[in-house]
C-alpha cells in the first residue's frame, strides 16, 4: 500500500490495495431537528469536500406505536390517530383507513358519500402538494413561492373548518359514512375556491417552473430511473416523475374516480425538477376532478342505511322508528358493535404521497387484531442514500423535499 | 361497484406445478396463496419472472391467541404487477423459536427496510439480510413489541430508560 507523503495523497480515490481508505471523509449529522427536514428524522452523510459520498438514513424519533394503538382502538376511534400520521394531509388518511375497514367489512358506501370522499381526498391532495413543492421552493431559496402556496392552505382548512370544525385533525370520516354531510355553505366555499386558486396556480408556475436557478438547483439532481423506481417500491409522484404510469385512481377505481374525467401526470426524467413538475401537474387535474366532483354531487343519503347496521342513524330515525333505536344503542353499546369476518384483507388508496395501504386482519369484534399502515414515506426515504450519493450537500434538502417526507408517517 | 382486480388464476397454476398444490384463498376478490416458508423466497423469485414487479409491503401478524390459528406469525407479502393491475398475497407461516426465513432483498431492494420494520417489531429474522438493525426502536431496546404478549403499556423501557441531566453531560 502506498504511504502518504502529504495530505494531498491522502485524498487520491484509489489506494495500491485496491481498497479505499475513508480516513479523509467528513462525517456530518444532519437533524433531527433541523429547518431543512421539516421534521424529525436524521441523516449522517459522509462527506468528501461538498459531495456526499454515503448517507445513512436514521428514523424512529417519532414513534408512536400506531399500529400497535390500533389493535387497541375500534374502528372508529383509530381514525384519530391516522389523522397523525401524514398531518398534512389527514383526511385522506382518514379516507384510507375506513376505505380498507369496509373491504373487511365489505360495506358498499352510498353513491353521495363516494363522492364526497372523493372530493375532500383532492383537497387533501392540494394541500400536500401545495406544502411539498412549497417546501422544495422554500429550502432552494425561493420564499414567496411558499408564501403563495401557503395562503391557499389556509383557504383549504378554511373548507375543512366549515366542513367538520377541525382545520387539522380531521377525523373527518366513519365505518360507512362521514361525520358531517356537506352544507351549502360548504359547497360555496369550495366553489370559491375553485374559482381563485387557478390564478395561484398560474403565479406559483410563473415565479418557479422557468425560475433559471431553481431549475439549477433541482434538474438532474436525485435521479431515480423507472426500474429502480419499481425495485425499490416507489409509488405516488415519485414513481410518477421516473416514467411508471400506476396510480391506483385510474388502475383500481375506488370511490368515485370510475366516473370522473382525469388524467395522470407522469414524467420521464426521474429527477427532483421532474418530482416538482409532476405535483404542479396533479394539482391541476385534482381541481378537475374536485369541480367534476362537487357539480355532480349525487343527493341522498351520505351514510349506508341503518339495515346495515354500522352507521350511527340520524337523530330523527332513533326517536321515531324501532329500527332506528335498536341500530343506535347496539353501535353504542361497547359489548355490541359491528360483526367483522375472522378474515384479513388489503385496501390502498393513492394518497398524495403515494399507495398508502391497511392490511386489516379481524378477529370477529371491533378492534382490529392487527392494523398495519403500509406507509409511503418508509420506502421514499429508503430511497435517499441512493439519490443523493455524488450530490453536493446542498443538493441534500432538494433531495429531501422533493421525496416529501413526513416524520409522523414515517416512524407511526 | 367495489373494483375487483383481474385474476390471478394462471399465476398459481403456474406456481402450483413447481412447488405442489395450493389452495388459494379469495377474500374479497383478493387472492391469497400459503406457501411453505423454504419455498417463499423461491416463490416470490418465480412471481417476479412472471410479471409481479411491484413489492408493495411485506408485514407480518402474530396469530398468538387466534381463533383456529395453527401457527404463531404470519409473514404477508404483498405483491402488484404494474402491467396488468394484478395483485397477490403471499403468506407464509412461522414459528417459534427462532423464527427465520430468507431475504428478499436480492428480488426487490425495496424489501430492506420492510424487512428491517418486521425484525424490528415481530423479531422474525431474515436470512441474507445485508443490513438487519432496527429501524423505528432504539438500539439497544431488547424486546419485538408489535408482538401480542408484549403489553400496550410497555414493560417499564421509558421509566428505565437513562436520563442525562445538564450536570451531567
Amino acid at each position: 500500500m502506498a504511504i502518504a507523503t502529504n495530505e494531498f495523497d491522502v485524498i487520491s480515490r484509489d489506494s495500491a490495495a485496491g481498497e479505499r481508505s475513508e480516513d479523509y471523509l467528513w462525517t456530518l449529522n444532519f437533524g433531527p431537528q433541523h429547518p431543512a427536514t421539516h421534521t424529525t428524522l436524521r441523516l449522517v452523510l459522509k462527506l468528501e469536500g461538498e459531495r456526499v459520498v454515503d448517507a445513512m438514513p436514521e428514523m424512529g424519533y417519532l414513534h408512536s406505536g400506531f399500529e400497535k394503538i390500533g389493535e387497541h382502538l375500534t374502528f372508529n376511534q383509530y381514525v384519530t390517530v391516522t389523522d397523525r400520521m401524514n398531518y398534512i394531509s389527514p383526511i385522506a388518511n382518514n379516507v384510507a383507513w375506513h376505505h380498507a375497514v369496509e373491504t373487511l367489512l365489505g360495506i358498499e358506501l352510498t353513491p353521495r358519500c363516494r363522492y364526497i370522499r372523493t372530493i375532500v381526498a383532492e383537497l387533501a391532495r392540494l394541500s400536500d402538494h401545495l406544502l411539498s413543492n412549497g417546501a422544495v421552493g422554500l429550502d432552494t431559496g425561493a420564499f414567496t413561492f411558499f408564501l403563495y402556496a401557503f395562503y391557499q392552505r389556509e383557504v383549504i382548512y378554511d373548507i375543512f373548518e366549515t366542513l367538520c370544525g377541525a382545520r387539522f385533525t380531521n377525523s373527518y370520516t366513519r365505518v360507512g359514512g362521514v361525520s358531517q354531510d356537506f352544507t351549502p355553505l360548504v359547497i360555496e366555499k369550495i366553489r370559491a375556491f375553485l374559482k381563485t386558486f387557478p390564478k395561484t396556480l398560474d403565479d406559483m408556475e410563473r415565479l418557479l417552473t422557468r425560475n433559471r436557478i431553481f431549475v439549477d438547483r433541482t434538474k438532474g439532481v436525485g435521479v431515480l430511473t423507472k426500474d429502480e423506481a419499481i425495485n425499490r417500491s416507489a409509488t405516488g409522484p415519485v414513481a410518477r416523475a421516473s416514467g411508471v404510469t400506476r396510480d391506483l385512481r385510474k388502475d383500481e377505481p375506488y370511490l368515485a374516480y370510475g366516473d370522473l374525467d382525469f388524467q395522470i401526470a407522469c414524467a420521464s426524467a426521474g429527477d427532483c425538477y421532474a418530482r416538482y413538475l409532476v405535483r404542479m401537474q396533479e394539482m391541476r387535474e385534482s381541481l378537475k376532478i374536485v369541480a367534476q366532483a362537487l357539480e355532480n354531487l349525487p343527493a341522498g343519503p351520505v351514510n349506508v342505511g341503518i339495515d346495515q347496521r354500522t352507521a350511527l342513524p340520524t337523530k330523527q330515525q332513533v326517536y321515531s322508528s324501532i329500527e332506528g333505536t335498536i341500530s343506535h344503542f347496539e353501535l353504542s353499546m361497547a359489548n355490541r358493535g359491528f360483526e367483522v369476518p375472522f378474515e384479513e384483507s388489503y385496501a390502498a388508496i393513492e394518497a398524495p404521497n403515494g399507495e398508502l395501504g391497511f392490511y386489516i386482519v379481524g378477529d370477529g369484534d371491533d378492534t382490529a387484531y392487527r392494523a398495519r399502515c403500509r406507509p409511503p414515506s418508509v420506502l421514499h426515504f429508503a430511497l435517499f442514500p441512493f439519490l443523493i450519493r455524488g450530490h453536493t450537500l446542498s443538493d441534500v434538502v432538494a433531495v429531501l423535499g422533493s421525496l416529501n417526507i413526513i416524520a409522523a408517517e414515517l416512524d407511526r | 361497484m367495489p373494483f375487483t382486480p383481474p385474476a390471478v388464476d394462471d399465476i398459481v397454476a403456474s406456481l402450483a406445478e413447481r412447488f405442489g398444490e395450493i389452495k388459494p384463498a379469495v377474500y374479497r376478490g383478493q387472492t391469497r396463496i400459503e406457501l411453505r416458508p423454504a419455498d417463499a423466497p423461491d416463490a416470490l423469485r418465480l412471481l417476479k419472472q412472471l410479471g409481479f414487479d411491484l413489492l408493495v409491503d411485506i408485514t407480518c401478524v402474530d396469530y398468538l391467541d387466534y381463533k383456529g390459528a395453527k401457527h404463531r406469525y404470519g409473514l404477508v407479502y404483498l405483491l402488484a404487477n404494474t402491467a396488468t393491475n394484478q395483485r397477490l398475497t403471499v403468506r407464509a407461516y412461522l414459528d417459534d423459536p427462532d423464527p427465520s426465513i430468507r431475504s428478499v432483498v436480492p428480488l426487490w431492494e425495496g424489501a430492506n427496510w420492510l424487512e428491517r420494520e418486521v425484525w424490528d417489531l415481530f423479531g422474525i429474522r431474515f436470512e441474507g439480510h445485508p443490513d438487519l438493525r432496527r429501524l423505528v426502536m432504539p438500539e439497544e431496546f431488547t424486546a419485538h413489541p408489535l408482538r401480542k404478549d408484549y403489553p400496550l403499556q410497555g414493560r417499564g423501557e421509558r421509566h428505565n430508560f437513562p436520563v442525562l441531566t445538564r450536570n451531567d453531560g
